[in-house]
């Protein structure tokens, strides 16, 4: 690494950056057709006429880690320090569907999110919350409809009407075949379970966002900013196809898809992804599915910053990374935000470090005078070249799922997939040739040990999350749960929406475990095929 | 003519990021290695049957989940089990007292988020040897 660092030439996305910006770059600039006022059609300056000033980001800080029990005390200290939203992390059995029991959850009980095997485990992650007030996102996809079950089951539980019930689920299959890789049941399946929650939300519980079109997860797995627009797009205009074909009206239930974008390190590339994913959603909602609501046009999303982009070494640098990915999330109007800690790379947060990641928040919104004033980057020559350059890129891309036949067409045939792989690699090699930079990485590196305190999930907790699944087991009538699989199995070979039994299964006391495999002994298992 | 060095490169436990492993795995390839690749959530019985059967010089695994030390930990309970003495190097999320956990275990090298390819190129190139035939 004998090179010194320069300057980037180009953006993350390879959009070469001039020298300066002047008329030349915008000519002919409709300001109606492309940006319009803040809270006008086509939305690239935000959805709200008076943005932040009406309603400032929900901070929406991700946790969850070890048993129910510990992850409700960390959820009551982040409402108690001014949090306005709850997000859970599950782990990666309850992702995957496995009981903690199972040989395959070895190691991984409560590490990367809290374990959750029965609804009496839900019950103690929302211990004195009150699930009708609190608005809740749960990150979960292969097993959303099972967990989400749970949550209904909860509300019933106590007495809380569904229709008070706030909050998301991410249910969002389409970026895991893509990117996260979280799966159970093959691709058609997966979509009819997650259509199931559209319909039954859109139905009964209609404050619930049904699906959070994700393209963090893409982004973290090494695309750039133009191909997580494009796949996110994509796979938000089939979850819209794929609803209006369960007999859905489109401006019943769009309004109730909601999206989720990384914040990368690329400041202005990262604003105008944003600015042209709302004039693309609002454009193609109207001209393709003739939405006539204009909240079905409105994009709403999350926003997180890229965990990608932090590195272990020099681990302080990650707060100077969050809080310009987060201001620029902020500028771009976002919805939502969850600003990474900076000691993720090594393990899940501490509680410092984590109100650390809050407090950069709360300096943005209420020190910098930076959310008083909608979109106050628009007009300027070089934000409006970049948002219509990654519009025209991002089109391109979605033309070309669009002639594979739409995003279930292009994933079988490994086109996004290998599309963001290349582009991982390519950033890869060019961090190895010292084309990019990265501070403390491949420039300005130390040698000093710059050690930090971190979260320890011992093994204590997976004994105890074990003990109580089993002792859920045998306390239970396991007749009453084999019945509520039972009529779940039934359920799903007749191909009704699954909701309700699956409230039901989770109500016998059936595990989560135990309702995933009856699902897969109906719906069978994915397979990928992978290349490197 | 000189053997090549044949590694098993892969996913153990449940997590789906396979962004760095492939990374790892093309560089590797590149740089002249046999590179088997497994695929994402293998159990640690699948990884250490794939090691023997495709007779790898080394195996190297990624795990961000967190579930690093079981997960290693089986893997070479098993190669022992069977007799093999396959070196096992790894990476993913890890922190600092856990590579010191890992290296006394029997890991021969972690490497973090940040790590470049071309550094775990070298110790490959350092560090294993093709088993004669």
């Amino acid at each position: 690494m004998g090179t010194s660092p320069t300057l980037n030439m180009t953006s993350l996305s390879g959009i070469p950056f001039e020298t300066f910006y002047n008329e030349r770059d915008i000519e002919g600039f409709d300001y109606q057709a492309k940006l319009g006022d803040p809270g006008t059609f086509p939305f690239t300056r935000g959805i709200h006429a008076d943005m932040y000033r009406g309603r400032l980001w929900t901070m929406r800080q991700f946790a969850g880690f070890g048993t129910a029990s510990d992850t409700n005390a960390r959820f009551r200290y982040l409402l108690s320090q001014g949090q306005t939203g709850l997000s859970v992390a599950f782990d990666m059995p309850t992702l995957m569907g496995f009981d903690s029991d199972h040989p395959s959850s070895l190691g991984e009980v409560g590490k990367c999110g809290v374990a959750v095997d029965s609804i009496e485990d839900m019950d103690e992650l929302f211990a004195e919350i009150p699930v009708g007030e609190v608005s809740t996102s749960m990150t979960i996809n292969c097993t959303a409809p099972i967990v989400f079950a749970m949550y209904l089951a909860l509300a019933k539980r106590r007495g809380v009407p569904l229709s008070s019930l706030k909050g998301t689920l991410q249910n969002d299959m389409l970026k895991e075949f893509i990117a996260q890789k979280e799966w159970i049941y093959p691709i058609e399946p997966s979509l009819k379970l997650t259509i199931d929650i559209v319909e039954f939300c859109t139905n009964h519980v209609p404050l619930w966002n049904t699906i959070s079109i994700s393209g963090y997860h893409i982004r973290e797995a090494g695309s750039t900013a133009v191909q997580e627009l494009a796949f996110t797009l994509s796979d938000g205009l089939e979850y819209v196809k794929r609803a209006i074909g369960r007999g859905l009206g489109v401006d019943q239930f769009a309004r109730r898809y909601s999206f989720f974008f990384n914040a990368h390190i690329d400041f202005f590339e990262e604003i105008a992804k944003y600015r042209a994913a709302r004039r693309i959603w609002a454009r193609e909602m109207k001209e393709r599915y003739g939405v006539q609501d204009e909240r079905s046009l409105w994009m709403r999303f999350h926003t997180q910053t890229a965990g990608c982009s932090l590195t272990a070494q020099q681990p302080h640098n990650n707060i100077v990374r969050t809080a310009i990915e987060a201001l620029a999330a902020v500028l771009g109007g976002t919805q939502s935000l969850h600003t990474n800690s900076l000691d993720e790379t090594y393990a899940l947060p501490t509680e410092f470090a984590a109100t650390l990641a809050l407090r950069t928040q709360q300096v943005l919104a209420y020190e910098t005078g930076v959310p008083s004033t909608g979109d106050p980057l628009g007009g300027s020559y070089f934000i409006e070249s970049l948002t219509d350059e990654i519009e025209g890129r991002a089109m391109d891309y979605i033309r070309r799922i669009d002639e594979y036949g739409g995003m279930v067409p292009a994933i079988e045939a490994g086109f996004p997939q290998k599309e963001i792989q290349e582009a991982a690699c390519l950033y890869q090699k060019e961090l190895n040739q010292g084309k990019r930079t990265i501070v403390g990485v491949n420039a300005f590196a130390s040698d000093e040990d710059e050690s930090i305190p971190l979260l320890r999930v011992g093994r204590k907790q997976q004994e105890e999350q074990i003990r109580k699944v089993r002792e859920l087991r045998a306390r239970r009538s396991n007749a009453t749960a084999q019945k509520g699989l039972d009529a779940l199995k039934q359920a799903a070979e007749q191909g009704e929406n699954l909701i309700p039994a699956l409230v039901s299964a989770v109500e016998s006391l059936a595990t989560l475990g135990e309702v995933a495999k009856a699902l897969q002994e109906v719906y069978g298992k994915y397979r990928e095929v992978s290349y490197i | 003519m000189e053997k090549k060095v044949r590694l098993l490169i892969g996913k153990v436990g449940l997590d789906g990021h396979d962004r760095g492993v492939k990374i790892v795995a093309r560089a590797l390839r590149d740089a002249g290695f046999e590179v088997v690749y497994t695929g994402l959530h293998q159990t640690p019985e699948a990884i250490v049957n794939m090691a023997i059967q495709e007779g790898v010089d080394a195996i190297g695994l990624s795990i961000l989940s967190g579930a690093h030390l079981e997960l290693f930990e089986r893997v070479l309970c098993l190669l022992k089990e069977k007799g093999a003495t396959i070196p096992v190097f790894g990476g993913g999320i890890i922190p600092p007292e856990d590579i010191v956990a890992l290296k006394k275990m029997g890991v021969k090298e972690t490497f973090t988020p940040g790590a470049l390819t071309d550094q775990i190129v070298k110790w490959i190139e350092d560090n294993i040897v093709p088993q004669s035939l």
